[in-house]
């Protein structure tokens, strides 16, 4: 335990240095996570014209609380993983007694700490000019929207991780994510909150994985009403179904790999 | 009790053949044809714990593949492989901790950071602990003469300096048996020779067994007493050094120093004229007849000096390779 503790303590601190080596490419990855923010502006117009049961205060707090789950949410696995397929720079890694995916989580985690003054910058900016919207979230909803928004990174790297698998057949794996991300950005909150869906859609999509990533975490945050139990056990279940494919696939991949010479 | 036994190894894989243009094209996205590669075919060898043995044979010969399955990076079509008393594809923790692969184009430091820290996360990965590493880095910086070269971004250093610290990363945890797939790489001579020593000194000091790929025959010679011979997948020599110049260049060059220059036409009758310049001449001689044909060189003409030597070992190998002798 003692060992598991020093080397992930030692590969966080060495890829924080990795991550704050790029300080201005962290400011423009953080600015251009803002789509939540333009949207807010599209949806606090719609809502002074027209009856969506939230008000333009909740639009303004829900697309924040939005980008504040991307922020933290935020995944880029499949295009490292593919590059060390292609390049071969893979067989290295596989050649040490660690999984190779342990140096891709440290250095998405140690990238949230690198990343957080930036987005605290924003977010205080942002009350700044709009302090109506300001609010203070209870105790409760702040340790549910840690676990919630913790679980949606979880499953969301997962998912991009299993993506990335498909590297091993194809040298072009992040077309994958592509398409996928089309469903991610509309189902999963990003352009609109799950209250506005037709029921009979928010229905369905409540059976994928979308809404779990961006709309529960947020939902929580905010007040609105969600289901807790279904959310997390959601979020458990999909995370252990994609991780039990993408043991298999990695397997399968590693199978793949050597036999086409590495 | 040998180190590394292989056995009747054989891989071959398939790859996808594409006809030239449009129709082509399409038929490949439809109908793929694969052709089968046999990258090596029964290669046998065992290989004593300590002994630096070298790897030679022209590019696509087989060696990198062979490398590759004794690192357990990819599973033999046929026969058997044992490393350090593992079977390297399963790829268990005890067999990891033991052996290391340098690859001369291929990099494992962060290009960003400073190599320290690299060294930091293998020191974790291989469980080394902070005094054991500390000690290690300290001996490993003073063989490889690398001291405040660490603390400077990897991105920052001289490709013979970067080299280096992949070599201090790889051998951190102490393997007993290093495979190295041209460690020399694109260094100047200078660097190849100080890769080269450390190599040595690490060899004799931790008793390691160290198997080379170079395409440098300088890295061969000054290491190895030992070589193996791979061509289109095949051993076609495993021995001594000396042995594979005797088996396949039993000519010597004898180079001549005349009084006045003399046509070809004159010379020829003495031999295989490889070059002559002026009054310098070059002949490749057998070497049975090497004593007749210098004396009659001797007696027949004014000579001023005369040397003979062994053929550069580049040019035999290359003969080798052309013809496709065994």
């Amino acid at each position: 335990m003692k060992k598991i503790i020093r080397k992930a303590l030692i590969l966080l601190s060495v890829y924080y240095a990795y991550m704050v080596e790029y300080r201005a490419e962290l400011i423009l990855w953080v600015l251009s996570g803002s789509l939540p923010i333009i949207l807010m502006g599209v949806w606090i117009k719609a809502s002074q014209g027209g009856n969506f049961g939230l008000s333009s205060v909740d639009f303004a707090r829900y697309f924040l609380t939005v980008f504040v789950v991307r922020q933290i949410s935020v995944v880029w696995v499949i295009w490292e993983f593919e590059r060390e397929v292609v390049e071969g720079k893979l067989s290295l890694k596989l050649l040490q007694p660690l999984d190779p995916v342990w140096h891709h989580v440290a250095s998405h985690l140690s990238e949230r700490v690198a990343r957080i003054p930036f987005a605290v910058i924003l977010i205080v900016l942002f009350f700044l000019l709009y302090p109506q919207a300001f609010w203070l979230p209870n105790f409760r909803q702040l340790c549910l929207f840690t676990l919630a928004v913790s679980l949606a990174f979880a499953l969301r790297f997962v998912i991009q991780y299993t993506f990335a698998m498909f590297a091993f057949w194809t040298e072009r794996a992040n077309a994958i994510e592509n398409f996928w991300y089309l469903f991610y950005l509309f189902l999963s909150g990003l352009i609109a909150p799950l209250e506005v869906f037709p029921e009979p859609v928010r229905k369905i999509v409540l059976f994928t994985p979308f809404p779990y990533l961006i709309d529960f975490p947020s939902s929580i945050l905010i007040g609105l009403p969600v289901d807790l139990t279904r959310g997390f056990l959601s979020l458990i279940a999909w995370i252990l179904i994609f991780l039990g494919v993408n043991r298999w696939l990695w397997r399968a991949g590693l199978k793949r790999y050597s036999g086409m010479g590495a | 009790m040998s180190i590394i036994i292989v056995k009747n190894l054989s891989k071959s894989y398939p790859v996808a053949v594409k006809e030239p243009g449009i129709k082509g094209t399409i038929n490949h996205f439809f109908h793929r044809v694969y052709r089968s590669i046999n990258a090596v075919q029964d290669v046998s060898f065992e290989i004593a714990p300590g002994e630096i043995v070298g790897f030679l044979g022209p590019n696509g010969a087989g060696k990198t593949t062979t490398l590759k399955m004794l690192t357990g990076l990819i599973h033999p079509t046929s026969g058997t492989v044992k490393v350090a008393g593992y079977v390297p594809f399963l790829r268990q923790e005890a067999f990891l901790q033991k052996i290391t692969l340098v690859m001369g184009q291929k990099q494992q430091l962060l290009w960003d950071l400073p190599a320290i820290d690299s060294l930091k996360i293998n020191a974790a990965v291989y469980n080394i602990s902070d005094k054991e590493f500390q000690r290690r880095l300290g001996e490993l910086t003073e063989m490889l003469a690398l001291e405040d070269k660490l603390k400077q971004p990897v991105r920052k250093l001289s490709l013979g300096e970067r080299m280096k610290a992949e070599l201090l990363a790889a051998l951190l945890h102490r393997p007993h048996v290093l495979f190295l797939d041209e460690p020399t790489l694109g260094l100047d001579v200078n660097a190849q020779v100080a890769v080269r020593d450390f190599l040595r000194d690490y060899n004799q000091r931790y008793q390691a067994t160290v198997l080379l790929t170079s395409h440098y025959m300088a890295d061969i010679t000054a290491l190895c007493q030992r070589v193996l011979l791979i061509h289109q997948g095949k051993l076609m020599y495993d021995g001594s050094l000396d042995g594979l110049l005797e088996r396949f260049a039993p000519y010597r060059e004898v180079h001549v120093e005349l009084a006045q220059p003399l046509p070809l036409e004159k010379l020829k009758i003495y031999g295989d004229v490889q070059h002559l310049e002026g009054r310098a001449a070059c002949f490749m001689v057998e070497q049975e007849s090497l004593t007749r044909t210098v004396s009659k060189i001797l007696s027949e003409l004014e000579v001023i000096d005369l040397t003979v030597t062994e053929p550069p070992i580049e040019e035999v190998i290359g003969r080798v390779f052309q013809a496709g002798v065994v």
